[in-house]
């Protein structure tokens, strides 16, 4: 979209020089993606699908896909500085997580306030599914079109485990933590240089950290982070079970390798502990299946389908789980959001919609399937996501849509860091977590169970 | 002279020790003669074997990484231009003319940019781009950079130009030239080895920064080579080891250039004066 | 000569060279850009840091002034001193200037200035030739190359170190503070080397060939003739260094701030406080913090520098 002030400067220039097509508009679409880089797929499905398509069905506008390169966090940053000052691209990816405090910020608008009331009248809202939906709601507002969902689990290295000695290794399914504790015991007394667990921790990994190891540990307890009447759990017997796990695992038993949750680039190094065969069991999403471990990539698992099998997160003990559940997992997801100061709300509404109409999300499928948040669009030819996401997405679990979200998370990160560096015990790592989460969202907002 | 001999050991151990503090600062660096070169590099050292140009051939073939080369060298071209043009002639008012308060305004400003250089002051500065129409353009970068070096670069070149006598520009003017015909034909040619310097850290400066085109620009057109490098990292988000290492190589030549280009055809000196 | 002369009257006659029209014309193409991308950045800092600005979330649209609330917050003595707040950032940043820019790039600036005047000119080139690479090359480049020099399992430091017989160590991990105080020494010692070899030079070499019939030793010729001339050369290093290593941000490449924030410093906390966690109120209150700093390393400087002159 272009500046408004250089809008106006030149507006006189445009008006002479646009004698040619007067109705031309120009959109522009933003992700964090790059044909051969990060998600790579995505960027290939705009570039090579979406984009022809929606122009040949809409002569006059002209799309334009701005591959970003650099981290979330980054996008983040240019996306609210761009929407704070009525710049940036008209239709951009978005974290579902981030939406409420764009929204408290006023750099957000919900669909419909941007594009009319048409936005409500689109077939594809009936073929969402309830919790993905909510993945871009926010005070019964949509403020974007989920694209897709996720879902956690244990990815197993079956052959380290049978060469363990654990029983069942093709299909080892856990049902208490002592169950992962014994198996990667197991493996560790095998080979005493091995590092049979992965549980992310540390700062370094930032929401990786609170995503892929804090949460899938918490729910095990039966506690989430905020309780059923919205309030911060700051102390509680569960974040202290959960924290003594990260200790048993990476202090005491040494059962984790504590250097990856550490270094800068600690996140990398767990993905070649499981391919070099270091790491026999690893808490990850399904993106690690989709985007990490395929053949010819960096982190590929030499003959992945024999050697690679995937487990159910167990709760602490059978029952213990949220809900009372034997079993647990968090899902997350992202989608697509309409700049609220865009230059031209009807055809960046059309774009986003024609993006997430079944023919263009199958095209997506065909170049990189994943779990869509459409019920009318099939996971075709992958049978491991279709296994996951019909066994995991009935049992999962979603973040509070809370503005604090994001800083309260980045608390959890150093709690749980600091417990695996060593520095601090369980009881004081979570004492100091307590006093930062009241400074953020204040005393009132606290409950200690 | 005829050296005595303690004198000649003293100068061979000089020497020894300058040779030794040489290698250490090149100990980091090894790696980059290598790795480019290698079609399988790891952070390890090793010599490849055999060696291949084919890590360039890749990243020639990479437009967005080949145009961000070509924008690195127009904002740093840019801005060097704006902070050497404007350093020079603000230093050399601030040290021949009597404008009041002259004496504390270097170290002022310089404070000033302290604060600025800061990530703290991406936000201001951000929106006095974007009000004043520019984000996404080169001239952008070229203006922010300007402003920011120019503090420091004020700093350095007026050092330079209070240590050269102004008994030059005097016997210009008595043989009946102009101040501004002292300046442009008797002061500059002097004060051009402290241009240089400053030229060359301004030059370092803009073509290494990542914080301030990042925040500036959006098109992946115009962003420069400190931010298209991170194209050379794989979809997990880890460096593609080989095409990084030649990139980075083919990024570093023109400061090497540079800096050669310069000593070759002016040394470098931070202070004027008269060498006896 | 140098400094000095900004803080007293110019000796020479009184007599300016350029009116103050003149002057005035030559001051305007820097006072613009500094005055709009300096100074006005500079007291919007001012300015924001006595609020709660911040860029997402409700205080994003209606911030408010809450005076020192910011700088009260930074101070908290609860927690001054953990690790990842204020104080625990403000002490290491002290510490790391004090290293790695004054006993670092200083000194081995001053040590390699004195050594390339007088060994052999291929010796000279050489050495001169690898530390300003370590200056000039863009931090992207260095700051991997040296992830890779320091890699514990494949890097060329603990290849070295192993083949000589001594153990390998885990530097990123186990010492990170001495890492980026050595990698900033090794970084910016360019600049204090091309500043007093400059110096040196520009000292008649009469006076040093008085000293050689004398039978002075170098470090008599070094002590007694030319650090007292090049004492103002010496300040305005120390200035600009100080304030560049307060400033630095390419650690961050190296270690990311960790492992456990031991290696945040203070302008990448103020990178977490202004950009991650997005309080610009609290993010700007540091940068005046940091000012406020660099002005007394600045004024303790100055004062030394006139102090010995006059002793």
């Amino acid at each position: 979209m272009s500046n408004r002030l250089r809008a106006l400067a030149f507006g006189l220039v445009g008006a002479t020089a646009m004698a040619g097509p007067v109705f031309a508009v120009d959109l522009e679409i933003t992700c964090r993606c790059v044909i051969g880089g990060v998600n790579s797929g995505t960027a290939q499905w705009i570039e090579e699908s979406v984009i022809p398509a929606f122009v040949a069905a809409n002569p006059g506008v002209n799309v334009k896909l701005n591959q970003f390169g650099g981290e979330d966090a980054q996008l983040t940053q240019q996306l609210a500085l761009d929407f704070s000052t009525g710049a940036g691209p008209d239709v951009s990816a978005f974290d579902g997580f981030l939406i409420p405090s764009f929204v408290e910020g006023g750099l957000l608008k919900s669909l419909d306030e941007v594009a009319g009331p048409e936005v409500n009248d689109w077939t594809g809202w009936a073929n969402l599914s309830d919790g993905s939906k909510a993945l871009m709601l926010y005070q019964d507002k949509f403020y974007g079109i989920p694209l897709g969902t996720d879902v956690r689990m244990i990815y197993t290295r079956k052959d380290i485990l049978a060469e363990a000695g654990v029983e069942n290794a093709d299909t080892w399914q856990p049902t208490s933590w002592n169950d992962i504790l014994d198996a990667a015991r197991k493996v560790k007394a095998l080979k005493p240089d091995s590092f049979p667990i992965q549980l992310n921790a540390g700062v370094a990994m930032g929401e990786a950290t609170t995503m892929q190891g804090y949460w899938l540990a918490l729910l095990g307890t039966g506690e989430a982070v905020k309780d059923a009447d919205g309030k911060w759990i700051v102390s509680s017997p569960g974040i202290l079970d959960t924290l003594n796990l990260y200790k048993t695992i990476y202090v005491d038993e040494k059962l984790g390798d504590a250097r990856a949750q550490l270094l800068a680039d600690g996140r990398n190094r767990s993905f070649a502990n499981f391919r070099d065969g270091v790491t026999a069991l690893l808490l990850e999403g399904d993106y690690f299946y989709r985007s990490v471990t395929p053949e010819g990539s960096e982190f590929a698992v030499a003959d992945r389908d024999n050697v690679m099998g995937w487990a159910k997160i167990p709760a602490q003990e059978p029952g213990k789980g949220i809900r009372g559940q034997d079993f647990v997992t968090i899902s997350g997801g992202t989608g697509f959001v309409l700049n609220p100061a865009t230059d031209a709300p009807k055809e960046a509404w059309a774009l986003l919609s024609f993006m997430n109409e079944p023919a263009q999300l199958e095209a997506f499928q065909a170049i990189q399937p994943r779990i869509t948040a459409r019920t009318d669009v099939a996971i075709p030819n992958s049978p491991f996501l279709t296994e996951t996401s019909q066994t995991l997405l009935p049992l999962t679990t979603a973040r509070p849509n809370d503005p604090d979200y994001n800083a309260v998370s980045a608390e959890i990160q150093r709690m749980t860091e600091s417990v695996v560096s060593g520095e601090l015990s369980p009881e004081e790592a979570m004492a100091q977590y307590k006093a930062s989460v009241t400074k953020i969202v204040g005393e009132e907002n606290t409950v200690s169970l | 002279m005829k050296l005595t001999v303690p004198a000649f050991l003293g100068r061979m151990a000089f020497s020894a020790l300058a040779a030794l503090i040489g290698v250490v600062f090149a100990l980091p660096l090894i790696w980059f003669l290598f790795a480019p070169f290698n079609a399988r590099a790891e952070l390890g050292l090793a010599i490849p074997n055999p060696w291949t140009l084919s890590n360039f051939f890749t990243v020639f073939e990479n437009k967005f990484a080949m145009q961000a080369l070509w924008n690195s060298l127009i904002q740093s071209v840019g801005g060097v231009i704006l902070v050497g043009a404007a350093a020079t002639l603000a230093a050399y008012a601030l040290s021949r003319s009597s404008i009041p308060g002259k004496g504390a305004v270097t170290y002022v400003l310089l404070l000033f940019s302290s604060v600025v250089s800061g990530s703290a002051a991406m936000v201001p500065i951000f929106l006095i781009v974007s009000a004043a129409g520019l984000m996404d353009t080169h001239l952008a970068v070229i203006l922010v950079f300007a402003g920011g070096l120019l503090p420091t670069a004020m700093f350095i070149l007026r050092d330079f130009i209070d240590s050269i006598p102004k008994s030059y520009e005097e016997s210009a003017m008595v043989a009946g030239a102009s101040p501004v015909q002292a300046f442009f034909d008797v002061a500059l040619p002097v004060i051009r080895p402290g241009i240089v310097v400053v030229v060359v850290w301004a030059f370092v400066n803009i073509w290494g920064s990542f914080l301030i085109p990042f925040i500036l620009l959006r098109s992946d057109t115009n962003m420069p080579a400190s931010v298209a490098i991170y194209s050379f990292y794989s979809e997990a988000g880890t460096p593609t080891v080989t095409l990084l290492a030649a990139y980075a190589l083919i990024y570093s030549l023109p400061v090497i250039v540079l800096y050669l280009f310069v000593s070759w055809k002016f040394g470098f000196r931070f202070f004027g004066g008269i060498k006896a | 000569m140098t400094t000095e002369s900004t803080t007293e009257k110019p000796k020479t006659k009184g007599f300016a060279l350029l009116s103050p029209r003149a002057g005035a014309a030559f001051l305007t193409p820097a006072g613009l850009l500094v005055a709009v991308f300096v100074i006005a950045p500079f007291f919007w800092v001012i300015f924001v840091s006595f609020t709660n600005r911040t860029l997402l979330g409700r205080t994003a649209l209606n911030p408010e002034f809450i005076g020192f609330g910011n700088y009260l917050t930074l101070f908290d003595f609860d927690n001054f001193f953990q690790r990842g707040q204020f104080g625990f950032s403000l002490i290491l940043t002290v510490q790391f200037v004090l290293f790695s820019a004054l006993l670092g790039q200083a000194l081995l600036g001053l040590l390699l200035a004195w050594l390339i005047q007088t060994v052999p000119p291929t010796v000279k080139r050489i050495t001169e030739t690898f530390v300003i690479a370590a200056w000039i090359l863009p931090e992207v480049v260095i700051g991997f190359a040296w992830f890779a020099f320091l890699d514990r399992d494949q890097g060329t430091l603990n290849m070295l170190l192993t083949s000589v017989g001594l153990p390998p160590g885990d530097f990123l991990l186990e010492h990170p503070f001495w890492v980026i105080v050595f990698f900033n020494t090794w970084r910016g010692a360019a600049f204090s080397m091309m500043l007093f070899n400059s110096a040196f030079s520009s000292i008649p070499p009469s006076y040093f060939q008085a000293a050689d019939v004398a039978g002075a030793s170098s470090w008599q010729k070094f002590k007694d003739i030319a650090l007292p001339l090049i004492r103002g050369h010496i300040v305005t290093d120390l200035i600009l260094i100080t304030m560049w290593t307060f400033n630095t941000f390419t650690p961050f490449l190296l270690t990311n701030g960790g492992p456990s924030y031991r290696t945040e410093l203070i302008s990448i906390y103020n990178y977490r406080v202004a950009f991650r966690d997005f309080e610009f109120g609290k993010g700007a209150a540091v940068g005046v913090i940091i000012m406020l700093i660099n002005l007394a390393f600045a004024l303790v400087y100055l004062s030394l520098g006139r102090k010995k002159r006059k002793a």
